[in-house]
């Protein structure tokens, strides 16, 4: 257990791939994901993982491949990025629509146009209500950690949804850092097998799937689909924490940075919460009270939670790294201000847009932020909205 | 490689017909319809269990009506243009889950039943790929010409001059324009092991069972495309759809073949080759042409250019 090493987010991805060891990964090439497959296709030529590779000739046949194999009875993972998950996009709807546990990594980048390669969350927010589960990793180690997490997610009884693991393009994706690798027997003791309660390979119990339903049911099947979902709220931490207790490292739904008494905080997805945190630091060694939520898990999106932690600051910055241009800001602004409306108290909730093509954030600019907050909070400022983070003056 | 003499012992109709059928009735397609006539004859000629895909279409929609089904064997349908892709991963399952040992699997065949629409345009990347990748499934493409499940619109396959819904003839227009997309010879050029031109006959009742029988032999991709007359699409009486079929293969509209890996091979030659305008006439498609005697002789020639290269292809002809 823990074997201290240093591996990008990418390497992190494969070398989860490879102690499940799926049955079938169908997946296609694009930036900044890539490097998953050109690993994974390595253990497998090196016979260290038994797996059908189908390098298939687009995303959208490649998620095709996966609802085919998941179907038919098989564990399936791939990966993709940014115009690959575009692209998949009515094929996401289907493998959730029909239940299917594929488990799917997304190092995340943003969509044209323009064309641009870089890190921002715009892909997997464009498929924010395809009934993929949805969690946010915010450095290699998270991203080992809820790759095996999410198989467990996935297969669960209760929820029998796919799952998306997203992490920053590039920043993760590229970025070197310490990982610590459980043994294998470990892995697939977590994992186990999976055993589907009905498959296409079943010949003895031929059964349609992907049927027609007309009026007369479709909403029943998909009020279905919901409360999975509503499940997976519960079953996301019960995992977790059953990993914490086998391995000693856990993460919730969501985790609270100095938040406990802080009067201005930011909430945030993904690898810039680093950064963030170095802000608060610097701010509380100055004596303001700040801090930080980050949400690991968007969909099913934890509003209780989220309320529980924010109904006592006193202003907030909702930071999306995806825009929805003719709304406020973007979609976790939209998604938090929802929960937060039925709440007792109410802090002041600003969005602002950060990071979009891979420009990232830095220190200065985080310090910006909360500085923002104080003078909403001190309301020298009315709250803002669709505002950018280092935007070129 | 297709073994030259398949081992499929020439079971009489009579015996074929006393096996349970695995497409049962009770389903919505339209009376006079092909689609269920040929999806039995294929299914019949399985000597594996067989496990289905399906492309969206007609066959889809009116055989898989929640809650209920009219498919006694497993079938999945997962979108319109990727019916290959997804037997791709069907396969590689399969694979997956017999060396692992985890299930008890039989050996058994992946069909594809996807109309022209999901094979010949929204599904030819899909289609092309899974070819070029070996994935041994046999692909029968349900040709009625159109996109016949939204309503009659024109696809790549519809034939010249055939009036659709949007390719209507009017003042100024004489149904579609194009000349229908040679989908056979995209498929031979994917040097598959074995490929067919088929339809379902009267005349010759096994041509299309013995096709299948073969495709399912062979050890890689196989495909077969076969006519299937559309009552409401192609507008003719609905008890008419054999004899219309008929009138393809006797005008050489649709010729019955088979390549074999990579050798072409003619299964049948009219003895008295039946003017296209035989053809024609039977439909409500190509009524508007009848009048334009120019056009009619434009497609005799271009079938007959057509039948001339496929005769010199067989062997049946000096080049």
């Amino acid at each position: 257990m823990n074997e201290l090493t240093a591996r990008t987010g990418n390497q992190a991805v494969a070398l989860a791939m490879r102690q499940v060891e799926p049955d079938v990964c169908a997946a296609y090439p694009i930036t900044p994901s890539t490097i998953i497959m050109e690993t994974y296709a390595q253990f497998v030529a090196d016979a260290e993982a038994r797996t059908q590779l189908i390098l298939v000739e687009s995303e959208h046949s490649a998620m095709s491949a996966c609802v085919g194999a998941a179907c038919a009875g098989a564990r399936v993972m791939t990966a993709t990025s940014a115009q690959g998950l575009a692209l998949m996009h009515e094929v996401l709807y289907i493998a959730a629509g029909l239940r299917l546990p594929i488990v799917m990594a997304v190092a995340n980048r943003a969509l044209s146009a323009p064309i641009n390669i870089h890190g921002d969350h715009s892909d997997a927010m464009g498929s924010r209500d395809a009934g993929w589960i949805q969690l946010y990793a915010q450095d290699v180690q998270e991203v080992y950690d809820t790759v095996l997490q999410a198989v467990r997610i996935a297969e669960h009884p209760s929820v029998r949804l796919p799952v998306m693991v997203c992490f920053d393009g590039f920043t993760i994706s590229h970025g070197v850092e310490e990982l610590k690798l459980l043994a294998d027997e470990e892995v697939k003791d977590f994992v186990g097998v999976y055993k589907p309660e009905r498959y296409l390979l079943d010949i003895e119990h031929p059964e349609t799937f992907g049927a027609l339903v007309l009026p007369d049911y479709y909403i029943e099947i998909k009020r279905q689909q919901r409360e999975a979902m509503t499940q997976a709220l519960a079953v996301i931490p019960a995992i977790d924490r059953e990993f914490g207790q086998r391995f000693g490292r856990s993460y919730g739904v969501l985790e609270e940075y100095q938040l406990a008494d802080a009067q201005v905080a930011a909430v945030v997805l993904g690898a810039t919460a680093g950064t963030l945190r170095a802000a608060v630091d610097q701010l509380r060694a100055k004596g303001v009270k700040a801090g930080l939520l980050r949400l690991r898990a968007f969909r099913p999106f934890p509003a209780a939670q989220v309320v529980r932690s924010l109904s006592q600051v006193k202003a907030v910055a909702v930071l999306d790294r995806a825009d929805s241009p003719g709304t406020m800001s973007g979609p976790l602004l939209e998604d938090v201000r929802a929960a937060l409306y039925d709440a007792a108290l109410l802090p002041r909730v600003a969005g602002l847009v950060y990071g979009l093509g891979g420009r990232e954030m830095d220190e200065a600019q985080a310090q910006a932020v909360y500085q923002t907050l104080l003078d909403v909070e001190q309301q020298a400022r009315p709250t803002t909205s669709a505002g950018y983070v280092g935007l070129r003056p | 490689m297709v073994h030259e003499q398949p081992n499929i012992s020439p079971v009489p109709f009579k015996k074929l017909a006393e096996r349970p059928e695995l497409l049962t009735g009770g389903h919505r397609l339209c009376a006079g319809c092909a689609e269920s006539i040929i999806v039995r004859q294929v299914l019949m000629a399985s000597r594996y269990p067989v496990v289905v895909v399906l492309g969206t279409g007609c066959l889809e929609v009116a055989t898989t009506v929640y809650p209920s089904t009219a498919w006694e064997v497993p079938v999945l349908h997962c979108a319109f243009e990727n019916a290959a892709a997804t037997a791709s991963g069907v396969q590689a399952a399969y694979h997956a889950l017999k060396a692992s040992g985890r299930l008890a699997l039989p050996e058994l065949r992946v069909v594809v039943f996807a109309g022209d629409g999901g094979t010949y345009d929204i599904g030819l990347q899909s289609l092309s790929g899974a070819l070029e990748r070996g994935t041994r499934f046999t692909y029968v493409c349900l040709n009625n010409e159109g996109y016949m499940n939204t309503g009659i619109q024109r696809s790549s396959a519809t034939p010249f001059g055939a009036e659709t819904t949007t390719t209507p003839a009017g003042e100024q227009a004489t149904g579609k324009i194009e000349w229908r997309k040679n989908l056979t010879d995209i498929i031979a050029a994917h040097n598959i092991p074995y490929m067919a031109q088929s339809a379902p006959s009267a005349y010759r009742p096994h041509d299309l069972k013995t096709k299948a029988a073969k495709a399912f032999e062979a050890e890689g991709p196989s495909f077969i495309n076969v006519l299937s007359a559309c009552t409401r699409g192609w507008r003719y009486e609905p008890e008419q759809t054999i004899a219309v079929t008929e009138l393809a293969v006797e005008t050489c509209y649709w010729p019955l073949f088979e390549v074999i890996d990579g050798k072409w091979q003619l299964n049948y030659k009219p003895r008295r080759k039946r003017p296209i305008r035989d053809w024609l006439a039977v439909q409500g498609r190509f009524q508007h042409l009848l009048q334009k005697p120019e056009l009619v002789e434009q497609i005799q020639q271009r079938i007959d250019r057509e039948w001339e290269t496929l005769l010199e292809r067989c062997g049946e002809i000096a080049r």
